[in-house]
């Protein structure tokens, strides 16, 4: 097996970002292809394909998992169909999740990632999503979405149409914004005291006494940016 | 405890010369039935040698409070005995990250401790924030919310960090007065 680098999204083409590591759909499955993937993977991919029909943008296969991409609005029916199927039968939903990619025009990706006991294999479904659209709540098709999307909610602040109990699960109470979101500072806006004055606990604007440091090992200088003489013909991620 | 000097309050170290006051205070004892001693040290031997902990055991930090009680490096045998109620405890370990979201919940439980109360801030998140400083939902420190006595640094400190710890709360309260004086 070629040592390759993954990012394991579902978007295919390049995002344009910084040290972009991503492999073309082409490129990763001339790897896994030339590699050998086994027959029955081949297979079950083949059946998806025809399982998920019109509403599958694309399929591919990344380091031994299949992973479907589909459009948001079709996601309820495509997981509908993998849970009900008498051969592919991915019956138990184990991770629900979101990622964010500011760059892109549909900034999240909605990541199901589902498990069939009875073919002992895992497969990820990937929807695009863009900030402000709802997504279909998948509560109905596995139970075990009730929390998980509770926590895409208000870490990312996605909404979650027809969901039966949609609150906060893991911010403080009163916390406003949505951590995960790249946008949002790793110390965040407020921090916490107690005030005697007051008996209570107060949130107050964050001040730090030292800033949050970054120590790249690799470079000499500390924010060097430009190349050094010499390394011209060294990788990207050299 | 051992032997102090009352006119140097020195601790006198083994040897001759503490033989020898034990001896006189263990004869008083045999012909009188009685030793005289100041209130006050009796108060601060009574709650330094009785020290209840309340287990506020939030994080991986718990399980080095675990170690500290378990058979290598018994707490028991200092007196001391995990309480689940704040209510019956002396003193409050603060022992892993404290979140945003707890930290109401660690004043209510110090605020129901009575008096006597002291409290120990244990290992690196409940110092100062530790490994979570620069996070959106850590408290810097539980000293933000209640008043701490003894910090024991470490990520985890271990256990034998901890007794020592626990120790030195015992001798700063033998040192700290305990009747109030005018």
């Amino acid at each position: 097996m070629p040592a390759v680098t993954v990012v394991a999204g579902c978007q295919s083409r390049p995002t344009g970002g910084i040290g972009n590591q991503e492999m073309t759909d082409a490129a990763n499955t001339e790897a896994d292809n030339a590699a050998g993937v086994d027959a029955p993977l081949q297979a079950m991919q083949e059946h998806l394909r025809q399982l998920v029909g019109g509403s599958l943008i694309e399929s591919r296969v990344v380091q031994g998992q299949i992973v479907l991409e589909v459009a948001v609005a079709a996601i309820q029916q495509t997981l509908v169909a993998l849970r009900d199927d008498q051969h592919a039968a991915f019956n138990q939903l184990s991770d629900l999740t979101a990622v964010d990619y500011p760059e892109r025009p549909e900034r999240f990706e909605m990541i199901y990632q589902l498990l069939s006991m009875k073919n002992n294999m895992r497969l990820r479904v990937c929807a695009a999503v863009g900030e402000g659209q709802a997504v279909p709540s998948m509560t109905a098709v596995y139970s075990a979405a009730n929390w998980a999307e509770r926590e895409v909610w208000d870490m990312f602040g996605i909404f979650f149409a027809g969901h039966p109990d949609l609150r906060r699960l893991l911010t403080d109470y009163g916390f406003e914004g949505h951590p995960l979101r790249k946008d949002f500072p790793l110390t965040g806006h407020v921090e916490v005291r107690y005030d005697d004055t007051q008996r209570r606990v107060v949130n107050e604007p964050v001040s730090l006494v030292q800033e949050f440091r970054d120590f790249d090992f690799l470079s000499p200088w500390e924010g060097m940016q430009a190349q050094i003489p010499g390394d011209e013909k060294a990788g990207k991620d050299g | 405890m051992g032997v102090i000097d009352p006119r140097q309050a020195a601790p006198i170290g083994p040897g001759p010369e503490q033989d020898a006051i034990l001896k006189a205070v263990g004869d008083e004892i045999t012909n009188r039935g009685f030793v005289i001693a100041s209130a006050d040290k009796l108060f601060n031997w009574a709650r330094s040698g009785s020290l209840w902990p309340m287990t506020f055991g939030l994080a991986c930090c718990a399980v080095e409070m675990m170690h500290s009680a378990a058979s290598r490096y018994d707490m028991d045998r200092y007196g001391m005995l995990f309480r689940p109620s704040p209510r019956q405890s002396d003193v409050m370990i603060v022992a892993g990250t404290l979140t945003n979201k707890m930290a109401p919940a660690l004043r209510r439980v110090y605020d129901q401790m009575p008096e006597p109360r002291w409290v120990l801030s244990m290992g690196s998140c409940a110092n100062g924030g530790g490994y979570y400083h620069y996070s959106y939902a850590v408290v810097r420190g539980c000293d933000r919310i209640v008043p701490v006595d003894v910090y024991v640094p470490g990520c985890p400190p271990t256990a034998e960090a901890l007794i020592y710890g626990l120790l030195q709360l015992q001798k700063k309260i033998r040192r700290t007065a305990t009747i109030a004086r005018g």
